[in-house]
């Protein structure tokens, strides 16, 4: 197995690990993690393509990357920001019993 | 040349913090794996070569996003623990754990089978400097970077109007809020 496939596998598989998190958990902040935990598996797949692909010398990988790291820490902010703004009003973070839209 | 020792040790590493992270049953318990998964990760940009970005995920993600992480479970009462079971042996809960297995299991074949992957062979480590990055970050990708310092502050703002949202009955906070807003 070369580098390259092995640094896809380990990014499959941590994508899947979010993936399952974000599906089956109930919690609203875990299914968040899981969200993240899938986009750091698209970052390391950006890093694998820029080390081992045909141009580094152009970086478009690493600052690809860099730009992923601060939107996913607005994201962050803003969905942890939503969840305690629905904690606050429905008194659950339970994704599951969040049924309705309406206030 | 295959995988060399230490990326297998910090794979497993980050693997095995995101699995404890996503099967835990208390919050804060699955926050600290958090911490482990995405420190692996940084170590695992390092090992690659990405000094710059590992030490940006080190900074970002277990210095600020899990910390954020820790403060929403402990603002929402999750550090109490989860009473109604974290791990729902529904329909549902099967149902999401197949669907993982499954989007596992294409990308498993669309690297085994993809002709990239297989030529990516063992090539030298790119040499980049910081002072590389600063010359890309300010003149090829410098729009870009404008629009995430737009956006980053945007999304600032928005997440204290969100999570302030309910205390505009209180007189002096809804003031300070504002009055920070104009300035």
């Amino acid at each position: 197995m070369t580098p390259l496939a092995g640094c896809l596998l380990v990014s499959a598989l941590l994508f899947s690990i979010g993936l399952a998190g974000a599906l089956t958990r109930r919690s609203a902040i875990l299914v968040l993690a899981g969200i993240e935990l899938m986009l750091n598996a698209a970052n390391l797949n950006f890093i694998a393509f820029w080390r081992f692909g045909a141009h580094p010398e152009f970086l478009t990988g690493l600052i690809f990357v860099i730009f992923s790291i601060a939107v996913a820490a607005a994201e962050a902010a803003v969905g942890l920001a939503l969840i305690l703004a629905i904690y606050r009003h429905a008194r659950t973070s339970d994704v599951s019993e969040i049924t309705e839209m309406k206030g | 040349m295959g995988m060399t020792f230490s990326f297998l040790i910090l794979a497993i590493m980050t693997l095995a913090g995101g699995v404890a992270a996503m099967t835990m049953r208390r919050l804060v318990h699955c926050a600290l794996a958090l911490v482990v998964s995405f420190a692996g990760l940084a170590a695992l940009y390092l090992n690659l070569g990405a000094e710059f970005a590992g030490l940006a995920q080190l900074l970002v993600y277990v210095g600020a996003i899990a910390i954020l992480i820790v403060f929403a479970i402990l603002l929402t009462r999750g550090g109490e623990g989860e009473p109604e079971g974290s791990f729902s042996p529904s329909p549902a809960g099967i149902a999401g754990a197949v669907a993982a297995l499954a989007v596992f299991a294409v990308l498993t074949w669309a690297v085994e089978t993809s002709s990239v992957a297989r030529a990516g062979a063992a090539v030298a480590a790119p040499q980049t400097t910081m002072r590389e990055i600063g010359f890309a970050l300010m003149q090829r990708y410098v729009l870009p970077l404008e629009v995430i310092a737009l956006m980053l502050t945007a999304a600032l703002i928005g997440a204290v109007i969100l999570a302030l949202r309910e205390k505009r009955n209180e007189p002096a906070d809804g003031t300070a809020q504002k009055q920070g807003l104009r300035a």
